[in-house]
């Protein structure tokens, strides 16, 4: 019957970091690609970015970090997301990550890394082709 | 089945399953029947409240209050929150829960948002789905907010139990009060913004249009067509004016324990009944609209129906009205309805 599925995409900002700009303009250019982007707004910690998660059912949640913190950040938002048992949800990772992070955070089970000069319409790309359900 | 299990794991009090349900009414209207046929009648129990209000008047702010205040008490909430879908895109950007970021207990609070996607009364089709689910969890209050109004989105009216309508300070003059839509829909008027500039005088703009309107009350039908009555004929409930400050929480408090004045009120004066009887009725009225419109998109696409073609081409011979058509195709449809 009557179907209408949408990409739902939460935009997360974990821990103490105030930069937000690159997650609105993110939030944006996904609103215009024809998702529905839930904005968490800054300072989260990890066990509410799950929380949301959970409450919101996304397809794909994009952390973003400019601080240094992604190394203590990520991994627990990821335990966390293991405990309640969600392993359908693409997780992404924006920000700055320098390049000898990146091989840990993808053992845990990040998949798309798109740090500052990336192309949105590559993003968008990567999140259409990449869908776990 | 899919859904079996999940509300099977809701009744549990797994919340992901909550989660997943909502996106299943909200993506597929036969997913939403199937879960209403098994939860329906745990329904009912909560108490729901719509807060609407224009673009930046502090609804979710204010929501966010309610949230504090009710959580403190004790209280299970669930909360459903519509922003506009992008009528260029279809994509919307919901961020109703930047505003709601207090650290809540889990189980106490669950918050979802919510696109419109294209409904256009200030509600998504699937708001009142995701109501019952809500509800059929167990929570105490649901808490409505719809997306950023202007004058005419009114089916939050047809959905919540008591309805706030929020306003804030130096948004115009008092012939904005007059106007109908949104304005008659109140059962409490919230002047947000207390301590700005013209809040004073704007409670008693609206203190004089109720006064105003003491002897006949306007109401509307399905169509959104307003009309006249006598006031008699509805029973006695005064809109109140509450002054809040969403912000610093000033006024909240006292603004719950009018909600909670008028959930008695509409309880002991018999109101409660009428509501649901309305609310009901526009909720059958929209389902059977989705309904028909799917089956009638579905006769009228030429890969699904060979015979549009032929009936398009009998009305450019001239051989079959616009009207005769649409009515064998009616007659299609109903019979496919009853298959």
């Amino acid at each position: 019957m009557v179907q209408d599925k949408k990409i739902r995409v939460i935009v997360g900002k974990p821990g103490l970091d105030g930069h937000d700009r690159g997650a609105k303009v993110l939030a944006r250019a996904l609103r215009d690609a024809g998702m529905e982007v839930i904005y968490t707004g800054l300072h989260q910690t990890p066990a509410q970015i799950v929380e949301t998660v959970i409450q919101e059912d996304p397809d794909v949640l994009c952390l973003s970090i400019l601080s240094g913190a992604h190394n203590e950040l990520f991994p627990r938002v990821m335990q966390i997301m293991k405990e309640k048992g969600i392993n359908d949800v693409l997780v992404m990772a924006g920000g700055v990550i320098p390049d000898d992070d990146v091989p840990p955070l993808k053992a845990i089970g990040f998949e798309g890394f798109f740090g500052p000069g990336s192309k949105l319409q590559d993003i968008i790309d990567y999140i259409k082709t990449h869908l776990k359900r | 089945m899919e859904i079996d299990d999940l509300v099977t794991r809701m009744k549990q009090g797994d919340r992901r399953a909550v989660g997943r349900l909502i996106s299943l009414a909200e993506n597929d209207l036969a997913a939403a029947r199937g879960i209403s046929a098994r939860i329906f009648k745990d329904t009912g129990k909560a108490y729901i409240v719509g807060v609407t209000g224009a673009p930046g008047a502090g609804k979710s702010s204010l929501v966010n209050q309610l949230i504090q205040l009710l959580v403190n008490k004790g209280a299970r909430l669930g909360i459903v929150c519509v922003d506009p879908t992008s009528p260029f895109s279809g994509g919307a950007l919901l961020g109703d829960r930047i505003r709601m970021k207090e650290d809540y207990p889990p189980g106490q609070v669950f918050i979802r948002s919510m696109a419109s996607r294209g409904k256009l009364g200030g509600i998504a089709r699937a708001t009142k789905d995701t109501i019952s689910i809500l509800d059929a969890f167990g929570l105490d209050y649901i808490i409505v907010e719809t997306v950023g109004v202007g004058q005419n989105e009114i089916d939050i009216y047809n959905t919540a139990y008591t309805t706030l309508v929020l306003l804030a300070p130096g948004m115009g003059d008092e012939v904005q009060t007059f106007k109908a839509g949104i304005m008659e829909t109140s059962d409490i008027y919230v002047v947000n913004k207390m301590d700005h500039e013209g809040a004073d005088r704007l409670v008693s703009e609206i203190e004089s249009m109720l006064d105003l309107g003491e002897n006949t009350q306007l109401t509307h039908d399905d169509n959104h067509v307003i009309t006249a009555i006598k006031k008699s004929s509805v029973a006695g409930w005064r809109p109140s004016i509450k002054m809040t400050n969403s912000l610093t929480g000033e006024g909240v408090s006292d603004l719950w324990d009018e909600v909670l004045a008028h959930k008695a009120f509409l309880e002991t004066s018999g109101m409660l009944r009428q509501r649901l009887e309305h609310r009901f009725k526009n909720e059958i009225v929209e389902i059977l609209r989705a309904t028909f419109t799917y089956h009638l998109d579905e006769a009228l696409d030429p890969s699904k129906n060979a015979e549009v073609k032929s009936l398009l081409e009998a009305a450019i011979s001239r051989s079959k009205s616009p009207y005769d058509i649409s009515d064998s195709i009616g007659k299609f449809i109903i019979k496919k309805i009853r298959r």
